[in-house]
């Protein structure tokens, strides 16, 4: 009796869930055919992408890319695919465009023979954000960052070398008298030091320099160098002469020549100038005259100070702004505005967020003001009006306008992120900071923004997206961006009536750069994340 | 026994002024004051400089001046003889436009997709997903920019429907051509008005049945039925109006005033001679009647279109129709007036025509001339310009109002709805009681910083030749007058008021909706 249980003593195994249940096939049970309505779904969107990828994938697959017109290419198409086209209709791509236009959708009209100096800058701007994107590499690298902006305007532009580094010495001025003066006077006058001697140097001092130097290069040079420039013309006319290459640097080197010729009129025509004012009023020619004599004289100094300038510029050729264009110009834009946007931004907030009455109402104006405003006013300020700013007489270059307002648009969208970010820490940061006896600026820096920047990755790298895309609003001003270039290239009667292949290669470029954006951000919340 | 002591009060030093933190705040301040009124002073004085060496003061005046520009889509009555400022109203209405109807567009997209992003379809939620993926990561320029070239060159041209190769939509009403989309139009009355009396009258009441059956439901525990009386209270209203004003509009006699080179005396003369030009104003009476006139005598007529009776009678003063059609009772003092302005020649004659007319509506459908310049007449034209502006505006925000939708309806706890089942109510109780009300809480205020950017995105109609405030004021009155400074003044301004009333919106619906806390 007693062996008879009720109870089983030997647990059954485990049996094998019901084919329905495991796998694919329960995977396909609950995340397509879970309901009446999830199946209507599921067949209506199988047959939507069906419908959609049959008329995309063989139009993107059969495209051609060897047509030299839009005419030339629907004849090829048709002719290849026959049958297949007339009874679908829909034809292929010509991406033979995107082979003949793609150097100028990327360069814009950048000389093709200086092509490596924005690769040059591109492949360095790499090298100079790594350290910034990743911290386990050596901090010794952030200096080359430091550096890489001047580095890249030189390269980009051309020009004397002397210019990006007076006005580089002028932010290791301020920076230094601003630790100076700061241990010396206290924090005030270190700040109003740092202000102000950076942009005396920079008005008062890079351009006198940077003549000076000049002309003593030229000098210098004024032996032989001009015998080897014309060796080089001649050579480099003949290839311009075979194949229209080199035209760039062929008119750079006749221009330097011409340079060096003129010196010499140019010198006699100071010393000229300089008698007949002497002359003028040893006679006692009345003050009119005087007048006239000594506008002679300064316009003759001047000049020979240009092809001074000219004649003993250290550096690369200069490429002006209009020959800017294409992704090339997107990425200076969009780059130099994320890279001075995100300071200025902080700066904006913590103007926001203190109790000092007038620096927070400038804040508050300044940011409302700018977000009230759609960004293509603040490009037509940059194209007509902010020359009225500035001292009468200057010019000051387009692309230098635009970032300067791209800048403070996405500035005051940054600083309402940062704000954001400032308000959602809790009030115990603030006063374990005051706690530990830190001044406002060292618990800024050291307990407060690394938090509130944490918390604002997302805001502020879709802001970065958002002024990357923005930078195709230039095209309204008439800056060639890769949406500018494609009125242009639309008007070409060879590609005249094209609209997919080419605004779809602008999207997926554009796609790229702004969705890796994206995922860069989320990485890096992965990795900050300290929750548990 | 307390050892401290006060510590001894000298004189203010200057000193204190840095270090003191009493007064170092004032000291920051003034200094940044002093800075910022420094660097103003310097922008203006330049700016002052500049205009000066220019010879051009601040000045507003050329608002008042006439424009000389003509602007394709106007929603008020403008010619290129009106004014600067007339043309920047203009251009603010096209602006409210586009913004109202991408936003409402946008909100409708932007709540499908983002629920069904949250689908537990898979498939359905990939296809919102990469939806939002690929409007979000491309500039909206972009998106602009190609809907307007594929409206160009994917649809037919005009002339093409007078041939096979292309033919209106729905029964030859609807036409849709690479210049626009031509739709039919309601033509009302005057009283169309009377038509909106209706409809308000009719929710009047629907809303007073549905509160007499709760309050019966209430006392008596049953619901009695009422579909019967609501589908007359919404219908019997909109019928009087009907029948009322087809009354007013029928049976008068109407009178044409007509420009010829003879005088005329009916119809016939009119019928026999050149083709008129009929000075049209939509939704009047008077012109409602009058093309109902025209086609019962099988006249041929072109239409001028304005948008008030003031407006037609000034295009016929100024000889830019030849027929204008007048209620009989002004018929007198018209007449006066316009032989007093009008200018050119022409023989002026009144046409009187006993006619009975039909209904208070009636419907224009637009069609292509078999002659002549092929371009539709009649019904509405809605421009290529507007309709690719408004898609791409509304198919970008969709993308950003879906996540908000999303992250809106995630934000709410699942025990909310799960307290909801408990309480015994039904799913959609659930949804338009508990889930809703809370959700909006969250979705609204960004929804609404998404319309702000939806309105200033519409300013990027200059790249499609929309005319807006921005093609108006801040495009070709800017370059005719050479008035940078005053036009982008005033542009930014209408922004900014703009922008301001929109947000002021926003604090005032965050406040109302607000958590009622202790």
């Amino acid at each position: 009796m007693s062996n008879i249980g009720y109870v089983r003593t030997k647990m059954l195994p485990e049996q094998v869930p019901p084919g329905s249940a495991v796998g694919p096939i329960k995977w396909i049970r609950e995340n397509l055919f879970s309901s009446v309505l999830n199946t209507i779904l599921t067949v209506l969107s199988v047959f939507f992408l069906y419908y959609v990828l049959a008329i995309v994938l063989p139009w993107v697959w059969y495209g051609s890319w060897t047509a030299g017109s839009l005419k030339e290419c629907r004849e090829v198409i048709a002719a290849a695919a026959g049958e297949y086209a007339s009874e679908h209709g829909h034809g292929a791509a010509c991406w033979s465009v995107i082979r003949e236009r793609y150097l100028q959708l990327i360069y814009g009209f950048y000389p093709a023979e200086e092509y490596w100096r924005p690769n040059l800058t591109f492949a360095l701007m790499l090298v100079a954000l790594l350290p910034i994107l990743f911290s386990n590499l050596p901090r010794k690298m952030l200096w080359f960052s430091a550096v890489y902006p001047f580095v890249a305007f030189w390269l980009l532009w051309g020009g004397s070398i002397f210019t990006p580094l007076g006005v580089m010495i002028g932010f290791v001025l301020g920076y230094a008298l601003m630790l100076l003066m700061g241990k010396r006077f206290g924090s005030i006058v270190g700040t109003i030091c740092a202000i102000l001697a950076p942009i005396l140097w920079w008005s008062l001092a890079v351009g006198p320099i940077d003549t000076a130097l000049s002309g003593v290069v030229a000098d210098m040079r004024a032996e032989s160098y001009p015998a080897k420039l014309e060796r080089s013309v001649s050579e480099l006319a003949a290839i311009n002469d075979v194949d229209g290459s080199m035209r760039f640097k062929l008119t750079a080197k006749r221009t330097l020549l011409s340079a060096f010729a003129q010196i010499d009129p140019a010198r006699a025509n100071v010393v000229e100038a300089k008698q007949s004012l002497v002359s003028a009023k040893a006679q006692g020619a009345t003050a009119d005259q005087i007048d006239v004599a000594e506008t002679a004289v300064e316009r003759a100094v001047s000049s020979l100070r240009r092809f001074k300038n000219e004649a003993g510029r250290v550096g690369l050729d200069p490429v002006e702004s209009a020959k800017f264009g294409g992704f090339m110009l997107s990425i200076i834009i969009g780059v130099s505005g994320i890279v001075l946007s995100l300071p200025l931004g902080v700066l904006l907030a913590l103007g926001r967020q203190t109790n000092l009455f007038i620096v927070k109402t400038l804040c508050v104006g300044f940011i409302e003001f700018i977000r009230g405003v759609p960004l293509i006013t603040l490009l037509f300020v940059a194209s007509t009006l902010l020359n009225y700013f500035l001292p009468p007489g200057t010019t000051f270059d387009i692309i230098l306008r635009v970032v300067i307002m791209v800048t403070l648009f996405a500035a005051a969208y940054m600083a309402e992120v940062i704000r954001g970010g400032l308000a959602a820490l809790p009030t115990g940061q603030y006063e374990a900071a005051d706690a530990l006896g830190l001044d406002y600026w060292k618990a800024t820096r050291l307990i407060i923004m690394p938090q509130a920047l944490k918390i604002s990755i997302p805001g502020i790298v879709s802001t970065f997206i958002g002024l990357f895309k923005d930078t195709t609003l230039v095209s309204i001003i008439g800056l060639l961006d890769p949406i500018g270039l494609t009125a242009n290239i639309r008007a070409d009667a060879n590609w005249n009536g094209i609209v997919w292949e080419l605004y779809g290669f602008i999207a997926l470029m554009f796609f790229v750069f702004c969705f890796g954006m994206s995922r860069y951000s989320m990485y890096l919340e992965r990795k900050l994340k300290t929750g548990h | 026994m307390s050892a401290t002591t006060d510590p001894k009060r000298g004189g203010f030093q200057l000193s204190q002024l840095i270090y003191d933190t009493r007064y170092r705040s004032m000291t920051i301040q003034i200094v940044a004051l002093v800075f910022f009124l420094l660097g103003l002073g310097w922008l203006l004085n330049n700016a002052a400089q500049n205009l000066a060496a220019l010879d051009k003061g601040l000045s507003f005046g050329f608002l008042g001046e006439a424009a000389g520009y003509d602007v394709n889509q106007k929603l008020v009555e403008y010619h290129n003889q009106m004014s600067h400022g007339r043309a920047a109203l203009v251009g603010v209405l096209n602006t409210l436009l586009v913004a109202v109807l991408g936003c409402i567009l946008a909100t409708f997209l932007g709540v499908i997709i983002g629920v069904l992003r949250l689908s537990n379809n898979w498939v359905v939620a990939r296809i919102m997903t990469f939806y939002i993926e690929m409007f979000r990561n491309v500039p909206v320029l972009l998106w602009i920019v190609l809907a307007m070239a594929i409206f160009i060159e994917n649809l037919p041209a005009p002339k093409s429907f007078r041939g096979d190769d292309a033919s209106m939509w729905f029964s030859e009403t609807v036409a849709v051509t690479n210049q626009g989309i031509f739709i039919p139009r309601i033509m009302g009355t005057d009283y169309w008005w009377l038509f909106g009396v209706a409809i308000v009258v009719s929710v009047f009441f629907w809303r007073g049945i549905n509160k007499w059956a709760s309050d019966k439901q209430d006392r008596s525990g049953l619901r009695p039925s009422t579909w019967l009386i609501r589908l007359v209270a919404l219908l019997l209203p909109v019928l009087v109006v009907y029948f009322a004003t087809t009354a007013f509009t029928s049976g008068h006699q109407r009178d044409f005033l007509v420009r010829s080179t003879t005088a005329v005396a009916s119809l016939d003369e009119i019928k026999a001679g050149k083709r008129p030009d009929l000075c049209f104003v939509g939704g009047s009476t008077s012109s409602l009647n009058a093309s109902r006139v025209l086609e019962k005598f099988d006249i041929k007529y072109r239409r001028k279109k304005y948008v008030t009776h003031g407006g037609a009678l000034e295009g016929f003063i100024s000889g830019k129709c030849s027929m204008l059609s007048i209620a009989d009772a002004d018929m007198d003092q018209v007449m006066a007036d316009v032989k007093e302005n009008i200018n050119g020649d022409g023989v002026l004659s009144a046409v009187s025509v006993d006619f009975t007319t039909g209904r208070a509506l009636q419907i224009d459908y637009p069609a292509l001339p078999a002659k002549g310049i092929p371009r539709f007449e009649g019904g509405t034209h809605i421009r290529g310009s507007l309709i690719a502006l408004t898609l791409a505006l509304a198919l970008y925000t969709a993308a950003f109002i879906a996540e908000i939708v999303r992250a809106g309806i995630m934000a709410i706890n699942k025990g909310q709805s799960e307290a909801a089942f408990a309480l015994g109510l039904r799913p959609n109780r659930t949804m338009n009681l508990v889930v809703l009300p809370q959700a909006l809480r969250v979705i609204i205020p960004p929804l609404i910083s998404n319309y702000l950017n939806l309105t200033k995105n519409s300013s990027l109609a200059i790249a499609v030749g929309y005319m807006d405030i921005t093609g108006t004021l801040g495009g070709i009155t800017l370059n005719q007058t050479g008035r940078e400074m005053e036009s982008l003044l005033i542009l930014m301004a209408i922004y900014l008021a703009i922008s301001l009333t929109i947000s002021s919106i926003m604090n005032w619906y965050n406040e109302s909706v607000k958590l009622r806390e202790r």
